[in-house]
């Protein structure tokens, strides 16, 4: 049992430090938010040139580190609200070409998520699927040597600035679950994309008989597996963006209250403010222990006890977000409202956090579900 | 980073393990995990049992007679006990006089009574609070005058835990009036057969007799007794707040009542089927196993820079904050579990081996007065305000 960070992972966390603090400040981020593309280019190769992009893929194509280093650049993206698209090509893309794609597609596309040249989304959720992973209409029809997908896919993340897509269709008529590699010029592939309210991007996908080669196929199997992992390591990782979200939130609104004077002194002097900022305190604390179990369970095979670490982490985080966003937002506040502070930011990103892959509602279910399928309640610790 | 106990932590537990089932008469553990009221025997008797293999005192290094444990090996041990149904520890003793002692307290002290709390020879109790000193401690009233070589004690404490079960007494006694409340305070030992003390019994919300006040009319304690420095006692008493941090979030506690509370609802029969397939029900579950979660990882995460000898900082005040909304919580909804059940109010039924009830079920009865007594657990030892308070000004500097 030990929680410490080890040497090298302590060097990659004080170097993201350091960049971001000197290359993503609030101001250079307004910038890049407010630009047509809404990342901004150098920043996404400067953050391949340190390996940042390279975190948590497999070692044999480039990779280095697993889920502990993929935390702490999710920690350091939600301390400093970073735009670029890491969850999306990084953690959730990586992780389904690292279980699905055959040795060549890996060493093609891996390589190049790992030096900043490829964008990757993945496609997935569709009107209707809420967050069931299961909940695919999406069809695939075999025709020849490809294939012919029809279907909508809802909210890709950053859908809107990818490079590939990585889309789930249903095999017709047999059912099993498949995993393609679109590029976003597909014949018969529509991209809608937009804003979301957090300042990212992200694109619906129309797919009217898009026609894709057999060899853009990731993988034959059924494909469940692969989405349920990838989208369970993009859980922890939301969870340790939450907890660097919320401590820079925390700071910011601790800093405020001893700044802000009213009634003659500063309004943290005032008890019924204190106690709300020690519960956001406490929210926080528990938020990183509940982090760094989600990151210590990510990659276990066994999908159900995984599963189970990850939502109660996603459960408790979400609580905790929602709380910490909308006190720091009272605490502040006229200026909780306004643009121009950070802390209207974090409380967006947070709330979309919680609408990502499985709201509190959603999380705590999956764990109810799992105490009501126990026939009799285990007497034992794990030994 | 591991999230897994260690091999040597495993073998340690499965040692812990064999012990109590080896030595834990199933009739305690049978009281304990059915809330049967346990008599100063039923307490002083596990913790003599724990005497013998030298585990009476866990917190203890070896140099005053404990196992010398790392704060993880600790926290097994605790958990193993909690889950077997072992009765608590007595605290005040163990966890609570002996660590001041060991701190301030003279080498006459220290060769006196820790061996005596170590055999369970002694058992402590606390007198801090006054009716008048509850949240503010600082204000307490009863006074100790020097004469010669004694300490005249007169005053009152309340809300005393377990008094009527003690050899002994650590209290907090004004010695000066001078400068700040605290700069006035001293921390004296008093035997309690010294004439001058008496004590009465307080009736809890659950019927039961828990608390005491105690009344100290013209008590000489010799100066002896006095633990450090006169006028320095709320030192020591913030020492002894602040080193408590396995016991504080109560863990392995609400993990064995996480567990009950899911076989009750297993037993019980809502519409038919058992509780437990009502999703409604399940999601309170659900919550409240989550939140033991974050507690759990919390604390693990504290005693494992313990262990590596570090200072973990002021977190005392989040585990028990937590630690004691989530036993409030846990009680409730076995309460909550019991439906119309949770209504009779049975004393009797607390104690071990009672059969009254004509459905020969007497499993139920102690939840709705436990729903009751817990309500204590965001009072004491500081109350959940408190705490908040702690956390705003030594943490967050308002």
């Amino acid at each position: 049992m030990n929680f410490d960070l080890d040497t090298d992972q302590l060097a990659l966390q004080e170097s993201l430090q350091k960049f971001f603090s000197r290359e993503y400040d609030f101001e250079h981020r307004r910038a890049i938010l407010n630009s047509p593309l809404g990342y901004s280019e150098s920043i996404w190769a400067a953050l391949a040139e340190q390996g940042a992009l390279a975190v948590g893929l497999p070692e044999t194509h480039g990779g280095f580190g697993g889920p502990v280093e993929t935390m702490l650049v999710m920690e350091e993206i939600g301390k400093s609200l970073v735009l670029e698209p890491f969850l999306s090509t990084v953690v959730l893309c990586g992780s389904v070409l690292a279980d699905r794609g055959s040795d060549a597609q890996q060493r093609e596309i891996l390589a190049g998520i790992a030096n900043g040249s490829r964008r990757l989304a993945l496609a997935h959720y569709e009107e209707g699927s809420r967050y069931d992973i299961e909940f695919v209409k999406t069809s695939a029809r075999a025709a020849g040597d490809s294939y012919l997908l029809d279907g909508l896919k809802t909210v890709v993340l950053d859908g809107g600035v990818a490079s590939l897509f990585i889309v789930s269709a249903r095999l017709r008529p047999e059912g099993r679950l498949l995993l393609f590699l679109l590029g976003p010029h597909t014949p018969g592939l529509e991209i809608t994309a937009y804003r979301t309210q957090d300042g990212r991007n992200a694109a619906d996908l129309c797919l009217r008989e898009a026609r894709i080669p057999a060899a853009a196929l990731l993988g034959d199997a059924d494909a469940l597996p692969a989405i349920r992992h990838a989208i369970d390591r993009a859980n922890a990782a939301l969870c340790a963006e939450a907890v660097g979200a919320m401590e820079a939130l925390n700071r910011a609104t601790l800093e405020y209250l001893k700044s802000r004077r009213q009634f003659g002194q500063p309004i943290g002097r005032f008890q019924a403010l204190q106690h709300r900022m020690a519960d956001m305190f406490i929210y926080a604390t528990q938020a990183r222990s509940m982090s760094l179990l989600a990151t210590g369970r990510s990659s276990m095979p066994d999908a159900a006890t995984r599963g189970h670490s990850i939502s109660a982490a996603k459960a408790f985080i979400g609580k905790a977000a929602r709380f910490i966003g909308q006190e720091a937002v009272q605490l502040h506040g006229g200026m909780g409202m306004a643009d121009e502070l950070p802390v209207s930011h974090y409380f967006k990103r947070l709330t979309m956090i919680n609408a990502t892959f499985g709201d509190v509602d959603h999380h705590v279910t999956a764990v109810s579900d799992a105490i009501g399928a126990i026939p009799r309640a285990s007497n034992d610790h794990e030994l | 980073m591991d999230l897994d106990y260690s091999d040597a932590e495993q073998s340690f537990r499965r040692e812990v393990r064999e012990f109590i089932r080896a030595h834990l008469p199933s009739a305690l553990s049978e009281k304990v995990l059915n809330f049967k009221r346990l008599s100063r025997e039923d307490l002083i008797s596990w913790h003599r049992t724990l005497h013998t293999r030298g585990w009476s005192a866990p917190s203890w290094p070896v140099e005053y007679g404990g196992p010398g444990w790392s704060a993880i090996e600790q926290h097994i041990f605790d958990e193993e006990c909690s889950s077997a149904g072992a009765p608590p520890l007595i605290a005040f003793s163990v966890r609570m006089v002996a660590p001041v002692l060991m701190a301030y307290g003279s080498p006459a002290q220290q060769q006196y009574f820790l061996p005596r709390i170590l055999s369970g020879e002694h058992w402590w109790c606390q007198g801090y609070t006054e009716p008048g000193a509850g949240s503010d401690l600082a204000s307490l009233k009863t006074r100790a005058e020097r004469r010669g070589e004694t300490y005249v004690v007169n005053g009152q404490k309340t809300w005393n835990t377990l008094g009527h079960f003690a050899d002994w007494i650590f209290c907090l006694v004004r010695t000066s009036s001078e400068g700040r409340p605290q700069q006035g305070i001293s921390f004296l030992l008093i035997d309690m057969k010294t004439p001058g003390i008496s004590i009465r019994p307080i009736a809890l919300i659950d019927g039961e007799h828990e608390v005491n006040e105690i009344w100290f009319d013209n008590v000489e304690v010799p100066v002896a007794n006095r633990v450090g420095e006169e006028n320095k006692g709320w030192t020591y008493a913030k020492y002894l707040l602040t080193h408590e941090r396995v016991n504080i979030a109560q863990l392995g506690p609400s993990k064995r009542e996480l567990r009950a509370l899911k076989s009750v609802a297993q037993r019980v029969l809502s519409r038919g089927r058992p509780l437990i397939e009502d999703a409604r029900f399940c999601d309170r579950i659900a919550e409240v196993e989550i939140d033991l979660l974050a507690l759990e990882y919390t604390v693990l995460r504290v005693l494992s820079v313990e262990s590596a000898g570090r200072e973990p900082g002021p977190v005392s005040s989040v585990l028990k904050i937590r630690g004691a909304e989530i036993q409030q919580r846990l009680a409730e909804l076995k309460m909550q579990a019991l439906g119309h059940r949770a209504l009779p109010w049975i004393p009797e039924a607390l104690e071990a081996g009672w059969q009254g009830n004509p459905d020969g079920a007497e499993w139920w009865a102690p939840y709705s007065g436990r729903y009751f007594n817990l309500r204590k657990t965001t009072i004491y030892s500081g109350s959940n305000e408190i705490q908040r308070n702690i956390i705003a000004q030594h943490m967050l500097g308002l």
